[in-house]
């Protein structure tokens, strides 16, 4: 029993890196429409940004987290101003076609200017080690995982409910002909939010480099992930995300123990139940 | 007279507004109705949700005596319930010809067939020309459909509505947006296809002096709810409806 | 050959019949000149093109874009493999592969197309990794990483003669004649009724559901006939290569057709074939010089889909009929802005 619920937690703390790219993912679907396939490609950026500042450089560790935040949201910025936004009138599928491109680009790119696979560098000293919970080691770090992603869920909540840019971009979301009417600049709304999803994807990257391998590929794992998990939770819903990134980290934990082989093929039969039984997602109305 | 079509307690809501707030209605066939009223009076929603656009939140749809309050739109098609949109929406990359081919070949039952070459389909095309001509548009035939005119466009749109043959069809503000002119071949279009017994035609309209020309029946809608109903005569005459419509010229 | 034209226009125009006959005559007598590796690399186009050809009828001709074709185009070559390495027959190879795609895109697809547009994109590219994972883990069936390996090239088993394809020429005809049956079959269906109403859906999905058109069932029996496709493209390929491994079915794969078609011309019947063979031309000349060519690709995709939405046979098109052209594809971008815009499904 004991065991289940440790792995329980284990699969908390993975689930994090899931629930901040999830979120990304599923504000910048929600406000502007756009199915961003690069998502994956922005924490996989965000990364080996964080990689290189810590690891590299040996910044501290928040300053190299802070760095990578501002570099992805840079990125972020580029890619909706300069590309993105010139397919807004036009059919989605050129918008997801443009996104897919960026995989490409962006996924050569990190092995053009860092090569292929890294070591994985220390873990900061203050966050180092374990305590003892449910009689087992469970390292710090993972708990600090869970903390950060408690503390984004709830700030993102305040951003949405209580702050008037967040009211002024739910706004935008359900109507935009009526937000551009009362004054809105759109297309500035547009930018910021993929900015924001862009950031909170690279926390995400950033978060996992002392602990996880810093490689080509990792978006794409994660994005296929992201994908269910918004499957699970609905597109555009920010407590679906998290609800669904809960469980689909808790589940792939439990996979990893009990079918080590499949443990992603279980959360695809998952996927495909939640589609069968209700397709618009748990937590859509 | 049986009822064509028949909706009870009717209602739909989008968050807290009650777009469609519990209407009950019945539409006899061969009488053109008309159904007014302000903006926001629920009269889009009430189509959508007859015509399998939306589903209701409560309350059911009988056409011809049969329920159809669930069922997806290209099923009341063929039962013979049919819409005309608002915002136009015709098949802009297919020729004109091929825009009324389509819900030609949907009535006939041929839409899946993979190997016959389309210009066999003498029935088909046969059946598609003689709309055509009813709309003017024969000459336009093998012109892309997105490069048509603004009015002709609606007169296609009004094609695709009228070719599954509907016995019921609903035409949600067949003129909006088009010049004098236009407008008044389209109207002449709708009351000479009424006139020839098939179809009965719902219209949704602004234009007072379309509505009271063509109806025979007005429905004024209000706030979601069904104000009043009756002939012309009688409409024109109704208090609250001269109140919803206060500073308007209805006469 | 272009889509928007009345059916009635069948016919190729001349100068264009003439070039067809020169190709199909230049595809037929290539072997008497042409080296083992130009065949080789013909035979790669062909495939290509089977494989785009069936990503196109989903997406230029019923608006459904699929991240995720590889995913059957891998289903096809493993099962094509499974039965070559247990019966020697090319034909039930063949058969097999593009059976088993066919069945597994049909239910993959009836779980995706009663959603919008792009959560079925989203879900193509899931299941299409779906399918990835399970190539690479399954290694009891599939050989995981290490793949099928020492798969014959089995012999045309057809009744009454069996014909050894030992030598490249011979499997190289193979190819050509199931490529041609192939291509004149999607020939036929987009000239067919069905091929009609497949537009209508991508013009306009309400329009056709309001018009009589079951919206869902269309989308599956497209979404199958790419599987299906996608399959016998992928079928064709380990008799040639005698190995299967996973990376076929990964989602980088998948791009392949996306980018032979955006570069062709989504638009047109011969955009994916023509987009085929600059692709391995493009693939050819980025190679030479470094072995980052994904990123090439993805600015290639880039450039295309910001300016060039229509491909090569667009740009030409344009060039000589640019008034109608753009007016039509105003009309049709006003289309997908009101559809977007209403949020029906």
């Amino acid at each position: 029993m004991d065991n289940i619920a440790f792995q329980g937690l284990i699969g908390l703390s993975l689930a994090m890196y899931l629930w901040l790219l999830s979120a990304g993912l599923t504000i910048i679907f929600g406000v502007l429409g756009v199915l961003n396939f690069a998502h994956g490609s922005l924490y996989m950026v965000g990364a080996y940004l964080a990689f290189t500042f810590y690891g590299l450089l040996g910044l501290p560790f928040w300053v190299a987290v802070g760095l990578s935040l501002l570099g992805v949201g840079l990125l972020g910025i580029i890619m909706e101003r300069g590309f993105l936004s010139r397919l807004y009138g036009i059919d989605e599928a050129y918008q997801l076609l443009l996104t897919f491109g960026f995989i490409l680009i962006l996924d050569d790119a990190v092995k053009i200017i860092w090569g292929g696979v890294f070591k994985i560098p220390p873990i900061p000293e203050f966050l180092d080690g374990a305590w003892s919970l449910l009689g087992r080691p469970f390292p710090v770090y993972n708990t600090f995982l869970i903390g950060i992603g408690l503390v984004v869920a709830v700030l993102l909540w305040f951003l949405f409910e209580r702050t008037w840019w967040g009211r002024t971009v739910r706004a935008t979301a359900s109507d935009r002909e009526m937000a551009n009417a009362i004054g809105v600049n759109v297309p500035r709304i547009f930018t910021g939010v993929f900015a924001l999803g862009a950031m909170l994807a690279a926390l995400g990257g950033a978060l996992g480099t002392p602990v996880r391998v810093v490689a080509p590929g990792i978006g794409a794992a994660m994005i296929i992930q992201a994908f269910i998990i918004t499957v699970i939770g609905g597109l555009g819903n920010l407590k679906g995300a998290f609800v669904g990134s809960l469980i689909v980290g808790i589940l792939s934990a439990y996979g990893t123990l009990f079918f080590p082989v499949f443990e992603l093929f279980f959360i695809f039969v998952i996927m495909a139940v939640v589609l069968l039984i209700r397709p618009q997602g748990l937590f859509t109305r | 007279m049986s009822e064509l079509l028949r909706v009870e307690g009717l209602r739909k809501s989008f968050g807290q507004l009650a777009a469609v707030d519990g209407i009950t209605l019945t539409l006899d066939p061969g009488r053109l109705t008309a159904i007014i009223g302000p903006n926001g009076a629920g009269k889009t929603t009430l189509i959508n949700l007859v015509t399998g656009g939306l589903l209701p939140d409560g309350g059911r749809v009988y056409f011809k005596g049969h329920e159809v309050t669930a069922l997806p739109p290209h099923q009341r098609v063929r039962k013979g319930i049919s819409r005309s949109f608002q915002l136009m929406t015709i098949f802009p990359r297919l020729t004109v010809g091929q825009n009324l081919l389509l819900p030609v070949l949907a009535r006939l039952g041929r839409t899946h067939r993979p190997f016959s070459a389309l210009e066999r389909e003498e029935e088909a095309w046969a059946e598609s020309d003689r709309i055509l001509e009813d709309l003017g548009l024969l000459d336009a035939r093998d012109e892309p459909a997105g490069a048509l005119s603004h009015g002709d466009q609606r007169l296609l749109e009004l094609g695709i509505a009228i070719a599954p043959r509907p016995e019921l069809c609903f035409l949600d503000e067949p003129s909006a947006g088009l010049t004098p002119v236009e407008r008044a071949t389209v109207m002449e279009l709708v009351r000479r296809l009424s006139e020839r017994g098939r179809t009965t035609f719902v219209i949704v309209e602004h234009d007072m002096d379309v509505v009271f020309s063509l109806a025979d029946w007005i429905v004024v809608m209000n706030r979601g709810q069904v104000l009043a109903e009756g002939p012309p005569a009688e409409i024109r005459e109704n208090r609250e409806v001269r109140t919803v419509y206060l500073g308007e010229e209805f006469e | 050959m272009r889509v928007n034209r009345s059916a009635f226009q069948g016919r190729l125009t001349s100068p264009a019949a003439w070039a067809l006959c020169a190709l199909l005559l230049f595809l037929f007598l290539q072997p008497a000149f042409a080296g083992r590796y130009s065949l080789y690399l013909t035979i790669h186009i062909l495939i290509l093109s089977i494989f785009a050809l069936g990503f196109n009828l989903l997406f230029g001709y019923t608006g459904l874009l699929s991240f995720g074709q590889a995913g059957f185009f891998a289903v096809g070559a493993y099962v094509c493999a499974k039965i070559l390495i247990a019966v020697p027959s090319l034909l039930l190879g063949l058969v097999g592969g593009v059976l088993g795609a066919g069945i597994v895109a049909a239910f993959l697809g009836f779980l995706s197309v009663r959603h919008t547009r792009v959560y079925f994109s989203m879900l193509t590219l899931a299941f299409g990794m779906m399918i990835y994972s399970i190539a690479w883990k399954w290694r009891d069936v599939t050989g995981g990483d290490d793949g099928l390996v020492g798969i014959p090239r089995a012999p045309l088993e057809l009744p009454g003669l069996s014909l050894s394809l030992a030598t490249m020429e011979r499997y190289y005809y193979v190819v050509l004649v199931v490529s041609l049956l192939a291509i004149w079959g999607m020939h036929r269906l987009v000239r067919s009724p069905l091929g009609l109403t497949l537009q209508a859906l991508r013009d306009s999905e309400t329009r056709a559901a309001f018009a009589g058109v079951s919206v869902r069932a269309y989308r599956l029996i497209a979404f199958t006939i790419a599987g299906l496709y996608a399959g016998l493209a992928g079928a064709l390929l380990p008799p040639l290569e005698n190995t299967v491994t996973p990376p076929i079915a990964h989602w980088s794969y998948s791009a392949e057709p996306v980018l032979a078609t955006l570069v062709g011309g989504i638009h047109t019947f011969g955009g994916p074939i023509v987009g085929s063979f600059l692709l391995y031309m493009i693939k050819d000349i980025i190679v030479r010089f470094t072995q980052y060519w994904l990123i090439w690709l993805g600015a290639i995709v880039v450039v295309l889909v910001l300016g060039f939405r229509g491909g090569v046979v667009s740009i030409i098109e344009q060039a000589l009929q640019p008034r109608l052209a753009r007016r039509v594809e105003r009309k049709a971008g006003t289309e997908r802005k009101a559809a977007a815009g209403r949020k029906t499904k």
